[in-house]
C-alpha cells in the first residue's frame, strides 16, 4: 500500500475509444447499452434521479448498487453516487474529443461508509482514521 | 443482507468504536476497565461496542482473572483495503467490454 488514506484515494481508468463522443455518451446513458457493458440497471439522464445496478449476486452480496445521478453534461460529464455493502463513493465519466475519437476517464473517489453519510463533520474522523490504520494493514504485508 | 465485510462496515461507522479500536491498535492489549476511564462512555456501552468490534473480528478477546482484555486485529481490515483496490481491474475490464458495445453500435 502506497497510498496512506482510503478516503482521499481514487481508482482512475483511462482508455481512448475510436468513436466520437455523442456516441460513447449514448453507450454510457442509454440504459439498454449500459447493461450490455456494465450491469442491468434503470438509469435515466436526470440529475438527482435514484438508480439501481443489478449484478448477479454473489456469496455475501446481494448484487445491488444504489446510485444517484449527480451531475449530467451532455457529451462532456456524468456521475452519479454508488453505494453497495455498506460504503458509497462517487463514479465520474470524462468525454475528451480526440482526432481519433474519444478520450474517456472514469474516477471512482470519496469512499467512505454511507451510514455516515448524513453525518456532518464525521467525515474528517473516518478520513484520519482509515489513514492510520492502513499504515497498519500495510506493516502486515 | 449480514455478512463479514457488513459488519465490519458497521462496527467501523461508529465514532466509539473507531476510536476503541484505534486505540487499541495504537496502544496494545487493554482491560475493559482502561478502556472505559478513556471512552468517555460507561461500561455497559464501552462492552456493547466491544462486542461489535468483536462479531467484525476487529479485536479479540481474553479473560485472566476478573478481567477480560482486548487486543486489535488489524488484519481483519484488509477487506476493505482489497475491496477498493478491485475496484481497478473491475473497470478495467468493463471498459473493455464498452469497446466490443461501441463497435457493436456501428452495424
Amino acid at each position: 500500500m502506497t497510498t496512506p488514506d482510503i478516503a482521499t484515494r481514487s481508482v482512475i481508468v483511462e482508455k481512448e475509444f475510436p468513436h466520437p463522443p455523442e456516441k460513447v455518451w449514448r453507450a454510457l446513458t442509454e440504459s439498454s447499452l449500459i447493461e450490455q457493458w456494465l450491469m442491468k440497471n434503470d438509469f435515466q439522464p436526470v440529475s438527482g434521479y435514484t438508480f439501481s445496478l443489478r449484478a448477479n449476486p454473489a456469496p455475501n452480496w446481494n448484487g445491488v448498487i444504489d446510485c444517484q445521478v449527480l451531475a449530467v453534461e451532455p457529451c462532456r460529464t456524468l456521475s452519479y453516487t454508488w453505494g453497495t455493502l455498506g460504503m458509497e463513493s462517487v463514479v465520474m465519466f470524462t468525454l475528451t474529443p480526440t482526432d481519433a475519437g474519444t478520450h474517456l476517464r472514469m474516477e471512482q473517489s470519496g469512499f467512505r461508509p454511507d451510514q455516515e453519510a448524513n453525518y456532518k463533520g464525521a467525515q474528517y474522523g473516518w478520513k484520519k482514521f482509515l489513514g492510520g490504520l492502513e499504515r497498519v494493514v500495510a506493516e502486515l504485508e | 443482507m449480514t455478512n463479514a465485510a457488513d459488519n465490519l462496515f458497521k462496527a467501523l461507522a461508529d465514532p466509539t468504536r473507531r476510536a476503541i479500536f484505534e486505540r487499541l491498535t495504537r496502544d496494545g492489549e487493554q482491560t475493559v476497565h482502561a478502556l472505559t476511564e478513556r471512552a468517555g462512555v460507561s461500561q455497559p456501552m464501552v462492552s456493547k461496542h466491544l462486542s461489535a468490534l468483536k462479531r467484525a473480528r476487529l479485536v479479540h478477546n481474553r479473560r485472566q482473572g476478573r478481567e477480560t482484555h482486548y487486543r486489535a486485529r488489524p488484519e481483519a481490515l484488509a477487506p476493505l483495503v482489497d475491496w477498493i483496490s478491485h475496484y481497478s481491474a473491475f473497470w478495467q475490464s468493463k471498459f473493455e467490454q464498452l469497446g466490443d458495445v461501441l463497435e457493436r453500435m456501428d452495424k
